[in-house]
């Protein structure tokens, strides 16, 4: 028997596209079974932002730089969903597995960690992006928006789905149990988001705050963001932008990181 | 014939410090069905696990194939399969897709067809749309053998597939392994049951305390250690062995009314006609007999003792 009559589905140098779609597969089966949690819920609840802060409040606010106060928290409410369901979906997408033992499957396919990662992230991310769309549409229910720049909101909107689901996968590669899947998303996302001009522009903040908010990644996401619909900016798009590809790299290089190290995964 | 695996030098320890391999060295012939027996904690599943890419080795190195498991490991692991001891299964995915889905992983192209069949032979068909949460212990274990085999392997490792397990699925498990022998692919099986080994295995291996401690051709084994006892239960008493019986090396029972003759059942000769005959030319009659072999269990039992 010579060693070449034995089967070699995968050379070495290729790709392993089937176990990416399978894996990508895997996790949009997942969000399609769980469609109620991952995609109504968060829709009703930024529809109560709209209605509250848009409507209700927002009448008495007034026009922000010539956009009204409930068109102007839109770009904000969206990248606070895509933020928080990236980390969530992403973290709990690698973590379970880990949990219920079936990573085993993964550990043993002939897969590299960065296909793990790109069908994982991918999954993620593109189940963020679907959010974030439907959210847009939504808002355009209660409000009267306007995008100068398309191309660049779905730029920002892509980066920030992917950067986050990367963060999202290294929580949940980090995280032994649940209580530490949510602690990150809590502690550290939601407040940033909050406090990174979603609902107001730094501009109101004293000018002490103002220079501790250029300190908040998420400033500049909003702010970039924001520029993509009302030409708006806190900070120019261009230092947005950048920062943007500064977070996506600083991801990339941690879950580099954790592929050579091997870190967490295997024993 | 090059080995379709060969493990050389191997070691583990765990973070926690613990060594639980201490230097394997094991070569696994192309087509042959191995058995590993070795009491809990051995370290069996440990070796299955480093060989698989679930975990990492201290030192040493392991081929599949001919492939580095570590440099070259997409053309080693795509020639394994591995069903764990674990019951690790998804919950919510159907029987079909989770088995599917196993194929992709490793890298093949959809094929309805080579699943149908991998289902039907393990009486999983009519539970193919069924959630895998749905399914009992022994169809999950089941499950687990299908996703598998999901991608054609060349090697099968099989960690304790018969624990917890009906008869019935245990048929159905080893007339799966027979057929996949046939067809050249080779497996690895570990167990508690050692009539599994015995009925199953061509080669035995010994784990304990992370160390193989005998590699042998089952036959071999049974035919080295596999001495045969005839009890003769006597019609009288005897006080003492007769002079003329001496040759035999007979063991008279403390009661006297049984006589134990051992013999070697591979040997040229086993010497019964010739006690036979004496016995009768001594007016020693007997009521009954019977023969009892020395089973690969009291082979293994006594190997572990010994290396206490
Ligand atoms: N992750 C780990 N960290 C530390 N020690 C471990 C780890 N996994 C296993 N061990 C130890 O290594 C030894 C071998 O374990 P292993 O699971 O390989 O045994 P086994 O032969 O498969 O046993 P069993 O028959 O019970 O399945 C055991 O003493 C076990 O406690
Ligand atoms: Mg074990």
């Amino acid at each position: 028997m010579k060693a070449d009559n034995v089967i070699r589905p995968v050379g070495p140098q290729t790709v392993n596209l089937r176990a990416i779609r399978a894996i990508y597969g895997f996790e949009m089966a997942r969000t399609g079974r769980t469609l109620f949690q991952s995609i109504v819920s968060p829709v009703v609840s930024t529809s109560l932002y709209f209605i509250v802060f848009g409507a209700a409040i927002g009448t008495r606010i007034q026009e922000i730089e010539g956009v009204s106060y409930g068109a102007f928290i839109v770009p904000g409410l969206i990248m606070l969903m895509i933020l928080t369901q990236s980390t969530m979906n992403a973290s709990f997408g690698i973590y379970f597995p880990k949990f219920t033992g079936t990573i085993f499957e993964i550990l043993s396919a002939p897969v590299s960690f960065m296909e793990i990662v790109i069908g994982y992230v991918g999954a993620a991310a593109t189940k963020s992006i679907i959010l974030g769309l439907i959210i847009l549409a939504t808002a355009w229910l209660f409000v009267p928006l306007r995008i100068d720049h398309p191309g660049f909101m779905l730029l920002f909107m892509v980066l920030t789905a992917i950067t986050f689901s990367l963060l999202g996968f290294i929580i949940g590669i980090w995280a032994d149990g649940f209580e530490q899947l949510q602690l990150i998303p809590l502690l550290v996302i939601t407040p940033l988001t909050f406090l990174g001009g979603t609902f107001y522009s730094i501009d109101v903040l004293p000018p002490v705050w103002q220079t501790v908010a250029l300190f908040n990644p998420i400033v500049y996401l909003v702010s970039g963001f924001r520029w993509s619909f009302y030409s708006i900016a806190d900070v120019s798009v261009g230092i947005s932008l950048a920062m943007t590809f500064a977070f996506l790299a600083l991801c990339l290089v941690t879950v580099w990181w954790i592929f050579k190290t091997g870190y967490r995964l295997k024993k | 014939m090059a080995p379709i695996i060969s493990i050389s030098s191997l070691t583990k320890t765990y973070a926690s410090g613990f060594q639980a391999l201490k230097r394997i060295d094991l070569a696994i012939d192309k087509g042959e069905i191995f058995a590993l027996l070795g009491p809990n904690g051995a370290g069996k599943t440990t070796l299955i696990s480093i060989v698989c890419g679930i975990v990492t080795p201290s030192t040493g190195t392991v081929t599949v194939g001919g492939h580095d498991i570590l440099n070259d490991y997409r053309a080693a692991r795509s020639l394994i399969g591995l069903v764990p001891q674990e019951l690790h299964t998804d919950a919510f995915e159907s029987v079909w897709a989770t088995v599917s889905f196993s194929r992709g992983l490793f890298g093949l192209p959809t094929d309805p067809d080579h699943i149908e069949q991998v289902l039907k032979s393990l009486s999983l068909w009519d539970k193919k749309d069924s959630k895998i949460m749905t399914l009992s212990g022994g169809m999950k274990r089941r499950v687990l053998i299908a996703k598998a085999l999901a991608h054609e392997p060349q090697v099968l490792f099989l960690d304790e597939p018969t624990a917890g397990v009906d008869v019935e699925l245990r048929k159905d498990m080893w007339n799966v392994v027979r057929a996949l022998r046939a067809s050249g692919v080779t497996i690895i099986l570990t167990t508690h049951y050692i009539e599994e080994a015995e009925e199953m295995a061509d080669r035995i291996g010994v784990i304990n305390k992370g160390e193989i401690i005998l590699t042998e051709r089952k036959a071999e084994l049974m035919q080295k250690l596999g001495k045969k006892a005839l009890t003769l239960q006597l019609h009288r008493e005897l006080a003492a062995i007769p002079e003329d019986l001496a040759r035999h090396k007979l063991t008279l029972a403390p009661s006297g009314k049984e006589l134990i003759y051992t013999y070697d059942t591979q040997g040229e000769r086993t010497g019964i006609t010739a006690l036979l005959d004496d016995l009768a030319r001594n007016n020693i009659r007997f009521r009954d007999l019977q023969t009892t072999q020395s089973s690969l269990e009291d082979i293994f039992v006594g190997l572990v003792r010994k290396d206490r």
